[in-house]
């Protein structure tokens, strides 16, 4: 490894801009600058340091900031593109359509494109994923690079730099002094940094004032909790870390929740509110006025959670413990053992039981009425000894006839159908009668009795996400940090005032800081007037104005 | 009077109160001496405590509508747009505590009024919220959100004052070319506001039913002659202007009007502000920033960014990524509204990293904040008003 | 020099581990996310259901036979038309070790029993109620088939209606 060997003799690694013993400028290019640059305290950054294998170009490729900087807008476009229209999961495509055509129908032929292109599904995309694994890898590298010889430099600072690392900072001064006067202005220095809060370092005729360093670290702290951020994301995507699963409950049922072992949930009942006039208090406006009743105040599954007792098997229903009785609102969900129930969806008005009056056709006297549980239906209804009616097939979702046999769409009772035999005194061996919604068949003949159709009661029926995501502390630790860092590192400045007397008199005073100079100035001015000594100069603004 | 109708009031005093804050702080740029800390006493202070009177104002505005609405005023477009406005006065009025500089007062306390402004176009009645808006955490999000988007505002703010003092109006430039589009574009909103105010005063309203992207038949309502027709539009107010064309029912003719009357109306504007001044509008506004200490203008433009872009990322996305978890259940769900505050963490992110490690100070770094806050308004004004999602305020 | 390769030596970890990282993120992602499924060559999920004559069946209690199990409902035409055929391959191998398990997917005691009756099915027909059974084996699509061997391992999944002789040579599969 090539050494730079600096006047003060010290040996510097190959890419050090300033000394690290004495601060002398140690390239011809920091010589020439009147201020010089102060942002790695001159280390020298390990990429820049090594060029030889395959391995070392890819490290210094990620080190770079101009690459990590390009990575971050590459992002950012890529975010922006996957604006324009909305995302796959927000479109809803019919069933038998093609999602392809969907975009085309609804945005042409830019929609068509989009979709061709990946667009429409960009943030899954294995191409988007790389790019931001590689600002991962980036912001990794990049802090390793900088962050560790940076804690060095900086934990082996040297009271005394020389005169040249001193004029060249942004903020100095120079004033003639003999070597009682200059004892005295040291003291005094002290005292006023001291009561500024600066650690004050001395050593034989030089002094260094520091404030705030671990704010130079901020950015580190930042970036390791972005990583722990990222890798929590990441390991999401490991089975067992990440639950997210739905189900629908109706009213009085009770159901496993999917991707939580042993647990089972009770719908007892589901609740929407509307808002009323009472809420909007008097305010006079159309638009007011159009929400009453329309717009939804409230969201609400009333649940029981249940857990089996013991090592969960499936279908064993016989020893669950109630847990509790639960409301889910939505922005309320339910948590219980690390997951979560979200009140995601709902349908109103779910056929539940149907009221059918057995009537006489010609005398249309009734004979009683039977109520048939459309989750759960008797074989037999008996109204008395010699009448009742006998079920024979049930269609909960009757669609159409298919070879004679009626079909049945779900298990849903959206469009309920039945065969009735009704067993009256008349006709004690029974008819039968075909009865679906707004449609009776007699396929063996004309019937002297129908089923009248009377009545119905309906239910609701929930649709709850289950959600359970491992991750969740690991991403609150990762987010934590990274507030810590970013604070530290923007809330605080790293300010440093060095003193020293040179041989020939002169007392030289120089001041950094890597942010707030208006703040450093006020420091330094303080300094300067208490200690007698000549007011600083800016050299950056005396730079601009010329 | 009512609360509501109190909380007004305060609104419009708060306004009044800014405007005559910029034409004061205008007297006290103009009569500035060399030294930053000793301005002009008069003009300045007089400034400040209108300003501070003002501020004052705005904050009960913001409080009795609270308590009115029994939530947090930051749930529609007017809402939102006076919270962003007021917490800018907040921003600037901490900036000035810092480091007392009196043309940031100007340009800041103007966007200020342009927002307020631009905020009551919309309608400012007390509407409920929906159940997914109901969360506390949905109030802290929204505030720390705005109050870290005020603080980077004032970045733009700072940079705009550096770059009307710095770029060279001698002769034609790219610099000076964008500039003069910053100008055009505050003209722009002014147009919006005086389009919108003309045509509500006139209760202009005209109905048309047209066919939607799920080939549904509905109604919509226009309150600014129709340029543009929803897709396959039939007027159902006798009387009115006919659409000069439909558009595809993917765009929503009704809101691409607004937008085209406001450019209209703003580029007229424009015409008529550079006939009259023959320069520039930049130019012409260049005087009030002649005194500026530029570096220190560099210092409060990067300061701004440091400390609004904690605030930001705690409300537009950790709060953001906590409030999602407990409302729709994931708490990243790649909306448009949330990508955005994402690009906009990233923009500023590079803004940070090229600062720091590229040395991209003063011009560079000035242009990045104006761009920056463009992306906030984009983010605020388009993202809400075009591209629908969870989060639009739109209804 | 050995200072440089200790170096190379670190880089090279770090840089595999995180491309190992990346790669395995972008592989679930574009393979279709990471939800824990029951797969072929898993153990079967253990459960207990009761048929329509109120006999308990559970799956640990048949270690040392072939399991069959069958996920259906009425509205699923292709569950209807294998069941004749999965009843006569029931009968062949209900002496060779095979048991057939049949379970409904949350339907009505009497649709249940109407069907068992009008199509004379003789294997043992379960009711999943809680529909836990079926969120154990993640089925989403009826008809759903698992062929269990006896060591309690699932052999094969199918999801799609079956014939006679396709049966029997599943059975003879998982037979011990």
């Amino acid at each position: 490894m090539k050494k730079i060997v600096c006047a003060c003799s010290y040996e510097n690694p190959e890419g050090t801009q300033l000394c690290a013993q004495c601060g002398r400028p140690l390239t011809k290019e920091d010589e020439e600058k009147k201020v010089v640059d102060m942002r790695y305290d001159g280390t020298a950054i390990r990429s820049k340091t090594y060029k030889t294998s395959f391995i070392d170009r890819i490290w210094n490729f990620f080190s770079s900031v101009k690459v990590g900087v390009s990575l971050i807008v590459i992002t950012l476009v890529l975010a922006a593109i996957g604006t324009f229209l909305p995302q796959i999961m927000f479109v809803s495509v019919p069933p038998g359509m093609e999602t392809i055509d969907v975009y085309e129908e609804k945005y042409g032929f830019f929609g068509k494109a989009y979709y061709v292109l990946g667009f429409s599904n960009i943030y899954a995309s294995w191409w988007f994923q790389t790019i931001v694994g590689m600002l991962a890898v980036s912001i990794i590298i990049a802090s390793l690079d900088r962050g560790i010889p940076l804690y060095k430099a900086l934990k082996h600072q040297r009271v005394r730099r020389h005169a040249s690392f001193m004029k060249r900072q942004r903020l100095v001064s120079e004033t003639v002094e003999d070597e009682k006067q200059a004892a005295e202005t040291f003291e005094l220095a002290e005292q006023t940094l001291k009561s500024m809060r600066y650690h004050v370092k001395r050593e034989q005729g030089a002094l260094l004032a520091e404030k705030g360093r671990f704010s130079r670290f901020g950015p580190y702290i930042n970036h390791v909790g972005l990583i722990i951020f990222i890798s929590g994301v990441m390991l999401r995507l490991m089975p067992g870390f990440y639950v997210d699963e739905s189900l629908w409950v109706r009213e009085g049922e009770t159901t496993a929740i999917p991707g939580v072992e042993g647990y089972y949930i009770k719908n007892n009942q589901f609740i929407l509110e509307t808002y009323d006039e009472k809420d909007l208090k008097g305010q006079d406006s159309e638009r007011v006025e159009q929400a009453i009743n329309t717009r939804a105040k409230n969201y609400q599954t009333d649940v029981t959670l249940y857990k089996e007792d013991g090592t969960p098997l499936a279908g064993d229903t016989a020893d669950l413990q109630k847990i509790g009785q639960y409301s889910i609102q939505v922005n309320k969900p339910l948590k219980y053992d690390g997951f979560a129930l979200y009140q995601t969806d709902f349908k109103q008005d779910e056929l539940k039981t149907m009221t059918f009056d057995l009537v006489n056709k010609t005398s249309k006297k009734s004979l009683g009425q039977i109520t048939i549980d459309l989750r759960n239906p008797k074989k037999e209804y008996v109204i008395n000894k010699q009448t009742k009616v006998a079920l024979q097939k049930y269609y909960p979702d009757f669609t159409e006839f298919k070879d004679g046999e009626p079909q049945t769409a779900s298990s849903i009772p959206n469009n309920p159908a039945f065969i009735f035999k009704m067993i009256t005194p008349e006709q004690p061996k029974g008819e039968t009668s075909f009865v679906a919604i707004r449609q009776t068949l007699e396929p063996f003949g004309e019937t002297t009795y129908k089923m009248k159709f009377q009545s119905v009661e309906t239910r609701d029926a929930s649709n709850l996400t289950v959600r359970k995501d491992k991750t969740l502390p690991i991403l609150l630790v990762g987010g934590i940090i990274f507030m810590i860092g970013v604070t530290m590192g923007s809330y605080w400045s790293h300010r440093r005032i060095w003193l020293q007397r040179t041989e020939d008199g002169r007392v030289l005073l120089a001041a950094h800081t890597n942010k707030n100079w208006f703040s450093m100035k006020k420091d330094v001015s303080e300094v300067c007037t208490s200690a007698h000594l000549t007011d600083y100069h800016d050299q950056l603004e005396e730079r601009e104005k010329q | 009077m009512n609360l509501l109708d109190l909380s007004g009031t305060l609104l419009l005093i708060a306004f009044i109160a800014y405007l005559l804050a910029i034409l004061l702080f205008g007297g006290a740029i103009r009569h500035k001496q060399r030294d930053v800390s000793t301005s002009n006493k008069h003009w300045g202070n007089a400034a400040m405590v209108v300003t501070i009177i003002g501020f004052i104002s705005n904050v009960l505005y913001f409080i009795t509508r609270w308590i009115y609405a029994e939530h947090a005023p930051v749930s529609n477009m007017f809402e939102f747009a006076t919270a962003f406005g007021m917490f800018i006065v907040g921003a600037f009025l901490i900036m000035y505590w810092m480091y007392r500089l009196a043309t940031l007062g100007i340009v800041a306390l103007s966007i200020a009024v342009l927002l307020i402004a631009f905020a009551s176009m919309f309608p400012s009645d007390v509407t409920p919220l929906i159940p997914a808006l109901k969360s506390y955490w949905l109030t802290i999000h929204v505030i720390t959100t705005v109050i870290g988007e005020a603080i980077l505002a004032m970045s733009a703010v700072a940079g705009l004052v550096y770059l009307l003092k710095t770029v060279s109006f001698k002769k034609p430039s790219k610099e000076r070319f964008w500039l003069e589009v910053v100008m055009y574009s505050l003209v722009v909103v002014i147009g919006f506001v005086v389009v919108t105010a003309i045509f509500s005063s006139m209760h202009y309203d005209a109905e048309f039913s047209y066919i939607d992207t799920e080939q549904q038949q509905v109604e919509i309502a226009y309150n600014t002659p129709p340029l543009f027709g929803m897709h396959e539009s039939r007027a159902l107010t006798p009387e009115r202007m006919q659409p000069l064309m439909d558009m595809p029912a993917s765009i929503n003719a009704k809101k691409l009007t607004t937008v085209v009357w406001s450019f209209i109306v703003g580029t007229i504007l424009y015409g008529l502000l550079r006939l009259f001044c023959r320069k520039p509008l930049a130019q012409v506004v260049q005087p009030l920033v002649k005194q500026t200490n530029i570096t220190l203008m560099d210092e409060i433009g990067y300061r701004a960014v440091l400390i609004g872009f904690p605030v930001f990322t705690l409300g537009a996305l950790v709060f953001a990524m906590i409030w999602a978890q407990e409302a729709w259940t994931r708490f990243w769900a790649w909306d448009p509204k949330e990508v955005w505050a994402l690009i906009t963490w990233l923009f500023y992110a590079a803004f940070l990293h090229l600062r720091l490690s590229k040395g991209w100070e003063g011009k560079k770094s000035a242009w990045l904040a104006v761009i920056g806050f463009a992306i906030i308004m984009f983010n605020f004004v388009a993202v809400n008003l075009i591209i629908a999602g969870l989060h639009s305020y739109a209804e | 020099m050995q200072r440089k390769r200790k170096r190379l030596f670190i880089r090279s970890i770090i840089l595999a581990v995180l491309v190992a990282a990346i790669s395995y993120t972008v592989y679930v992602t574009a393979t279709g996310g990471s939800k824990k499924v029951v797969k072929e060559g898993d153990q079967a999920p253990n459960f207990v259901l009761t048929d329509l004559n109120g006999k308990k069946h559970q799956l640990s209690d048949y270690k040392g036979r072939g399991v069959l199990l069958n996920f259906w409902g009425t509205w699923c035409p292709p569950c209807k038309k294998e069941m004749p055929a999965l009843n006569e391959a029931y009968k062949a191998f209900e002496d060779k070790g095979v048991q057939v398990i049949s379970i409904n997917i949350a339907q009505s005691d009497f649709e249940v029993r109407d069907f068992v009756s009008s199509y004379g099915l003789d294997f043992p027909m379960t009711i999943d109620q809680t529909k836990s059974v079926m969120r154990a084996y993640n089925v989403d699509q009826l008809p759903a088939t698992f062929l269990i061997d006896s060591k309690g391992k699932i052999k094969r999944i199918l999801t799609y209606g079956i014939t006679e002789k396709e049966f029997k040579q599943y059975m003879e599969s998982i037979q011990p």
